[in-house]
């Protein structure tokens, strides 16, 4: 039963096992344990960002190409359900049509930006896709009839999930209103995306990415189409970001370009996914719940130790500058390549590790970089 | 399929007669003229934009020939361009007794002093990076770019703890502001200043490629990186110089946007990366050519586009990449290899 609902893709890790048991049910029991505004916003996030992170991940760790446009689909599917829901009221039926609208568009422009540079080299795809990237930033800020521009837009929620609406005073001991059905609604949306992605790249169409991320010559001379097959693993992406930026505008029920488009969030969608572990879909649940969780808890600290940083003589200035929060990209950025450099896995390779060394190890979906060692040390 | 192989053939017989790309930059130019309307105007605005060519092609020939010698991309480029920049700023502050004068020498001097102390040390910055980032991922091109987006994460980061966070106002030297007038036509002067530079660059490194030994290594080492080493070369040592020079013209090219821009803040190098990966896409991946054009051409359309549609001014360019790629897939001279 769990072997078929995680597509016989278990964690084959004791520790990454409870980590994603204790993700799984944290999310699933904040509102009770944890009734604050701020914790639910949190918790959401981490919702959508494992989607984000995971539908990235199609196309990093399993297809071996990185694409910096990811935040375009994810802005696509906020602007869609933000501009929908403010021009044709706040009904089911506008959401529906934004998010439709939303998914043809960037199947659209996925296919072209991937038909364009992924049939000449996949090195392309980066550059082009940051090209695009940073030219729909500026049209998303730059169109303020439809986008709303630098300020973007507030949307009134549907009524049936308005934080107004409540549906009972005492449920379980917190109140049932608009909000919290919305956050189940978010969850269970989240956990079923995911379990979708996980289907996907372990079907036979997942393998046939991997095998063009291992070696791409060999995949083609085996007769696979390996542009056909890159283009439709990065519309496949690019369909699930979409939906990932749908639920973020349906949970804030605002969308700017700071929130979806920005180069900020490019940035921490690759932290996430290189820090939880590429190649494999259960780094993008680690990833995103350990960095929102510091992002939202642990910038305090790095408060505090700037200020006890700047008493010290001489030195102090500096170090409080490096230590201020604003700093948090800096220490981020070396991590990040830290654990390019020395843990390339990410944290579920680290988790797995120790399963690894058993004799009948990795018969699949073996990270990237367990496998580029394998491919090394014949 | 069948028109990229006559292409490719017409390459082989005639690696010199490939004008058509050489056209386009005066296409542009004159097709622009009628939709601008005014003379002077357009006068006014190609004078900018071929300053603007001028200035990316410095900025974006080190990333190309450094992608060209070692399939190297370095995405952490950007950095090198806004450290230029800071530099330009923090040598002119201490140069004041050059720079307030009324005399272009001493006007002129100090823009050079600044120039070669920014080359200087965004080469030895440019040095240390290539040790600690790029070294240790020869070959893998996925983690190549991740390595360098987490080297501009830094470098952006290191560069607002130094200088601050908030935009920096570039001041020109006293005698290199304001404009001449050609007719009706403005052009300011530093245009004319960063064209000379553009072309002295440009004629320096047609130097360096065509007369000189290291550079006809590099050209082979683009061509063929085992057949050089073969002969007992080591490229590497060759690709740690052209990094470094990379590096360094990257440093000019920031001091010349920076100048160009007059405001800058940390996020500039980035944001010219978007305009320069345009250019190497255009011109073709590794080729000095076709960064040449590729930068006029990005520079004519980004420049009449922000005239006409301001707001489509980068679009503009996107689609003028889409173009080029529909016309030819490799860019406008393809470095044939791999």
């Amino acid at each position: 039963m769990i072997r078929n609902i995680l597509s016989n893709d278990l964690p084959r890790s004791r520790p990454l096992t409870a980590v994603l048991l204790v993700i799984l049910i944290g999310l699933l029991v904040t509102p009770f344990i944890a009734p604050g505004v701020r914790s639910l916003d949190v918790a959401a996030k981490i919702c959508i960002f494992i989607v984000l992170i995971a539908s990235y991940d199609l196309v990093l760790g399993y297809t071996g190409i990185v694409s910096f446009g990811h935040t375009v689909f994810f802005g696509l599917g906020a602007y869609g359900v933000t501009i929908a829901l403010t021009r044709l009221g706040s009904t089911w039926s506008a959401l529906a049509v934004g998010i439709c609208i939303a998914l043809i568009l960037s199947l659209m422009l996925a296919f072209v930006v991937a038909l364009f540079s992924l049939r000449i080299r996949a090195i392309f795809y980066a550059m082009i896709t940051l090209v695009v990237a940073s030219a729909f930033s500026v049209l998303a800020s730059q169109l303020f009839e439809l986008t709303g521009g630098e300020d973007g837009l507030t949307i009134r929620a549907i009524p049936a999930l308005s934080p107004g609406t409540v549906y009972s005073e005492s449920f379980l001991g917190v109140t049932l209103d608009g909000r919290l059905v919305t956050y189940y609604l978010v969850f269970s949306i989240c956990v079923l995306l995911f379990l979708i992605l996980l289907r996907i790249v372990n079907s036979p169409f997942g393998r046939v990415l991997q095998a063009i991320r291992e070696n791409d010559f060999r995949a083609s001379a085996l007769g696979y189409q390996t542009v056909i097959y890159r283009t439709l693993s990065s519309m496949i992406s690019a369909f699930f970001a979409t939906l990932a930026g749908a639920l973020l505008a349906l949970w804030l029920r605002y969308n700017g370009p700071d929130t979806s488009v920005s180069f900020t969030i490019m940035v921490d969608i690759l932290l996430m996914a290189v820090i939880g572990g590429i190649g494999t879909m259960y780094g993008a649940v680690v990833g995103p719940t350990l960095l929102i969780l510091a992002q939202s808890y642990l910038q305090d600290l790095m408060h505090w130790a700037s200020l006890s940083a700047s008493g010290i003589p001489i030195v102090g200035n500096f170090l409080a500058a490096l230590l201020s929060p604003d700093r948090w990209l800096l220490w981020l950025g070396v991590l990040f390549v830290l654990s390019i450099y020395y843990f390339p896995s990410g944290i579920v390779g680290q988790l797995r590790r120790r399963v690894q060394r058993q004799p009948e190890s990795g018969r699949s979906g073996r990270t990237y970089v367990e496998c580029a060692r394998g491919e090394q040390a014949r | 399929m069948n028109a990229h192989t006559v292409i490719a053939d017409n390459h082989i017989a005639h690696p010199r007669r490939d004008i058509v790309p050489l056209l386009l930059p005066p296409l542009v130019a004159l097709l622009a003229l009628p939709m601008v309307g005014s003379f002077g105007t357009w006068v006014t605005l190609t004078a900018t934009a071929l300053a603007m060519g001028m200035i990316i092609f410095v900025a974006a020939s080190g990333l190309t020939l450094v992608f060209g010698l070692m399939d190297v991309i370095n995405f952490a480029h950007g950095v090198f361009l806004s450290m230029g920049a800071f530099l330009a700023i923090s040598t002119l502050a201490l140069l004041t007794d050059w720079t307030a004068v009324d005399s272009l020498w001493r006007n002129v001097a100090a823009l050079c002093v600044t120039a070669i102390v920014a080359m200087c040390i965004v080469g030895v910055v440019g040095l240390l990076y290539e040790r600690i980032f790029v070294r240790p991922v020869y070959g893998d091109h996925l983690k190549q770019i991740l390595i360098t987006m987490g080297g501009m994460i830094i470098g952006e980061e290191l560069i607002k703890v130094v200088w601050g966070i908030q935009t920096l106002s570039l001041r020109m030297p006293a005698t290199l502001q304001g404009f001449f007038m050609v007719g009706d036509a403005a052009i300011e002067k530093y245009r004319i200043l960063a064209i000379v530079v553009g072309l002295l660059v440009l004629a320096g490194m047609k130097w360096l490629f065509d007369y000189t030994k290291i550079g006809l290594l590099i050209r082979a080492g683009v061509q063929n990186r085992e057949m050089v080493e073969s002969l007992g070369y080591r490229v590497r040592h060759l690709f740690i110089f052209v990094f470094v020079a990379g590096a360094a013209l990257g440093g000019l090219g920031g001091v010349l946007w920076g100048l160009f821009q007059q405001n800058i803040s940390a996020h500039m190098g980035t944001q010219l990366m978007e305009l320069i990966f345009i250019v190497v896409i255009v011109g073709g991946l590794g080729s000095i050519g076709g960064c040449f054009i590729g930068s006029l051409l990005v520079a004519l359309v980004f420049t009449y586009a922000g005239f006409l549609v301001p707001k489509l001014a980068l679009v503009s360019n996107l689609l003028l990449a889409l173009l080029i790629l529909i016309w030819r897939a490799q860019g406008l001279y393809p470095v044939a290899k791999r």
